[in-house]
């Protein structure tokens, strides 16, 4: 069964489209939703929860009808807003077990899974102060948690790493890899940086004004080039001319060297250059995909684009 | 167009014995709804939040239970033959505690999930708007009955110690009761209405204590003005406390704490109706509010 199914699903807010003719089968595991602000991500996930009803097309999610089955996956699923949403003056255990009563859990189980889902989340002493002397990275953490507590099937996350400093990054994007591998909960997951989800998601959907650009597994998208980047210790210029002579493709991008490779006799063929040349061979590495390339076609451009 | 994972297991295959998955029963939308009736009431009073919190409430509890007991004491000590204070002028004598305790209660139960957002997580959960409101109205509604309800009772206590009859004061008892009942889904209406189109802090207390007073004073005003005119009796209407104490004069044969209360049958019938006018539109207001406020 399909985590979620959309056929032709289009949400208009008067004269703006923010969701149009979208079709898309995400599988289960870790599904990165991709755009730039505005494409129309958090408008997706309010569909999804069954809270906006869809100007047109249809929408599944675990197998459930979004228009007419919303309680029923409202009960299944977890949700992480993007903006602030915890109330200051009571404390993130007493906040987490509130929001798991909320979900039809008893207070006793409640209690339970919430101590064991702030442990996960990375939360210890702290959950007994007042929520509002935290810092952003323990804001999410409560976010996170209060969306995990009635463990879900699935879990909406929209823009998770906003506001948190690279260190805090890392953290929740492997919180993020765990929730799908260990704890077996399929997440989707939006964020505008690509380079982020590269690293957690299984699955990609990007969309761009509301439309489907594309959909692949992130192993497609970032699987190996032909291409290695060759970095030498002088200026490559030389070292071009006699590697295009030898007929080797090769391009030349600041002080890096990219080689085609695909012939493997090209290795030997570099490395016998860069010999006679009297060069120091500095690195050579093979060149993945990036997910920027979604967007820009043509390695000349990969690194114009911040990832 | 999208291509199976590379590798043959599934990642969500591993699990991780630190995680427990919750295989316990899942209650529906009426356990939801009581849960955030109590926690509601709680809440009114402070309980599982912070301690400063607190005060507040109590302090008020405390302003409206103490002339019971006072009451209480001076009718056995000096033996009095009845209550100096009646049941069902009780709730009137001490409207200013009343309203304060609307004003700083009302934005505390409503304008606080509208201002920190919190209504994103309960409506992404399978709890209705309707639901959600009808949750936040009982619960303050009750956390106003307690309020009412507790000095009216002492008072009753008091006037037995006292050894006055039960069966000339248990009528007059529960006409108050009946009373704040009717105040305490009335005045939670409209605390609650006023505090969720005011989300700001600070800014909901003013404006509940504001209405409140603001209709209050206009009332004696236009009694003022208008004399001894039959019109003048249906100017209980305008402000919420002579509004139910005239449906509790009217209807239930108490004595009018205010004023002369409603004329005849058909002034208590127009007082009543004007009662559960307000008291769904109130509801339907404020289910209007939680609409628009998506999440």
């Amino acid at each position: 069964m399909p985590l979620i199914l959309t056929d032709g699903l289009t949400k208009r807010f008067g004269p703006v489209t923010a969701v149009d003719a979208l079709t898309v089968d995400v599988p289960a595991g870790v599904t990165g939703l991709v755009g730039a602000n505005g494409a129309g991500k958090s408008t997706l996930l309010k569909i999804f929860l069954g809270l906006l009803p869809a100007t047109a097309g249809s929408a599944q999610v675990l197998g459930l009808d979004v228009a007419s089955e919303g309680p029923a996956i409202r009960e299944r699923v977890g949700y992480m807003p993007e903006h602030d949403c915890l109330p200051p003056d009571v404390s993130a255990t007493e906040f987490v077990v509130h929001m798991a009563r909320m979900s039809g859990l008893p207070t006793t189980a409640g209690r339970e899974r919430a101590a064991d889902i702030l442990r996960h989340v990375g939360l210890y002493e702290e959950r007994y102060r007042p929520m509002g002397g935290y810092s952003t990275g323990m804001r999410q953490r409560v976010k996170l948690a209060q969306a995990l507590v009635h463990d879900p099937d699935l879990v909406l996350l929209d823009e998770p790493t906003n506001g948190l400093d690279p260190a805090g990054r890392d953290d929740m994007l492997e919180l993020i890899r765990r929730i799908g591998a260990e704890f077996g909960i399929s997440v989707i997951v939006t964020s505008h940086l690509l380079g982020e989800l590269e690293r957690v998601c299984e699955d990609i959907v990007v969309i761009d004004g509301g439309r489907l650009l594309r959909h692949s597994s992130t192993a497609s998208v970032t699987g190996e080039t032909p291409l290695v980047a060759l970095e030498v210790d002088a200026d490559p210029t030389a070292l071009h001319a006699r590697l295009t002579q030898a007929g080797v493709a090769a391009q030349r991008d600041g002080m890096l060297l990219h080689v085609d490779v695909s012939d493997s006799a090209t290795y030997d063929v570099v490395r016998d250059v860069v010999a006679e040349l009297g060069l120091g061979l500095v690195r050579m590495q093979r060149q993945r995909h990036r997910m920027t390339e979604i967007f820009t076609q043509g390695p000349s451009s990969r690194g114009d684009v911040s990832v | 167009m999208s291509e199976p994972t590379t590798s043959g297991t599934p990642a969500g295959a591993i699990h991780d014995i630190g995680y427990r998955h919750y295989d316990g029963p899942r209650l529906g939308a009426s356990y939801i709804r009581r849960s955030l009736f109590v926690e509601t009431l709680r809440g009114a009073y402070g309980l599982g939040r912070s301690a400063r919190s607190k005060i507040m409430p109590f302090l008020l509890l405390g302003v409206m239970v103490l002339p019971a007991l006072v009451v209480g004491i001076v009718t056995s000590y000096l033996r009095l033959g009845s209550l100096p204070l009646g049941y069902t002028e009780y709730v009137v004598t001490l409207q200013v505690a009343v309203t304060v305790f609307l004003g700083s209660q009302s934005p505390a139960v409503m304008s606080r999930d509208l201002r920190f957002r919190v209504t994103a997580l309960y409506f992404s959960r399978p709890l209705s708007r309707q639901q959600y409101v009808q949750a936040k109205f009982a619960g303050m509604a009750a956390a106003l009955f307690v309020l009412l309800g507790l000095p009216i009772t002492l008072l009753l206590a008091g006037a037995l110690l006292a050894e006055l009859p039960l069966d000339e004061q248990l009528p007059d008892y529960l006409r108050a009761m009946a009373g704040a009942a009717l105040y305490a889904v009335v005045l939670g209406g409209i605390g609650l209405v006023v505090a969720a189109l005011t989300p700001r802090r600070g800014v909901g207390v003013a404006a509940v204590v504001g209405v409140l007073l603001v209709l209050s004073g206009f009332q004696a005003a236009v009694v003022g003005i208008l004399g001894d005119a039959v019109s003048t009796r249906y100017a209980g209407l305008i402000s919420p406390y002579t509004l139910v104490d005239g449906v509790v004069s009217g209807v239930l044969a108490a004595e009018p704490s205010i004023g002369q209360g409603p004329p005849g049958t058909l002034g208590a019938v127009v007082f009543s109706a004007a009662v559960v006018l307000l008291v769904a539109g109130c509801y339907a207001a404020l289910v209007a509010r939680y609409r628009k406020a998506l999440s």
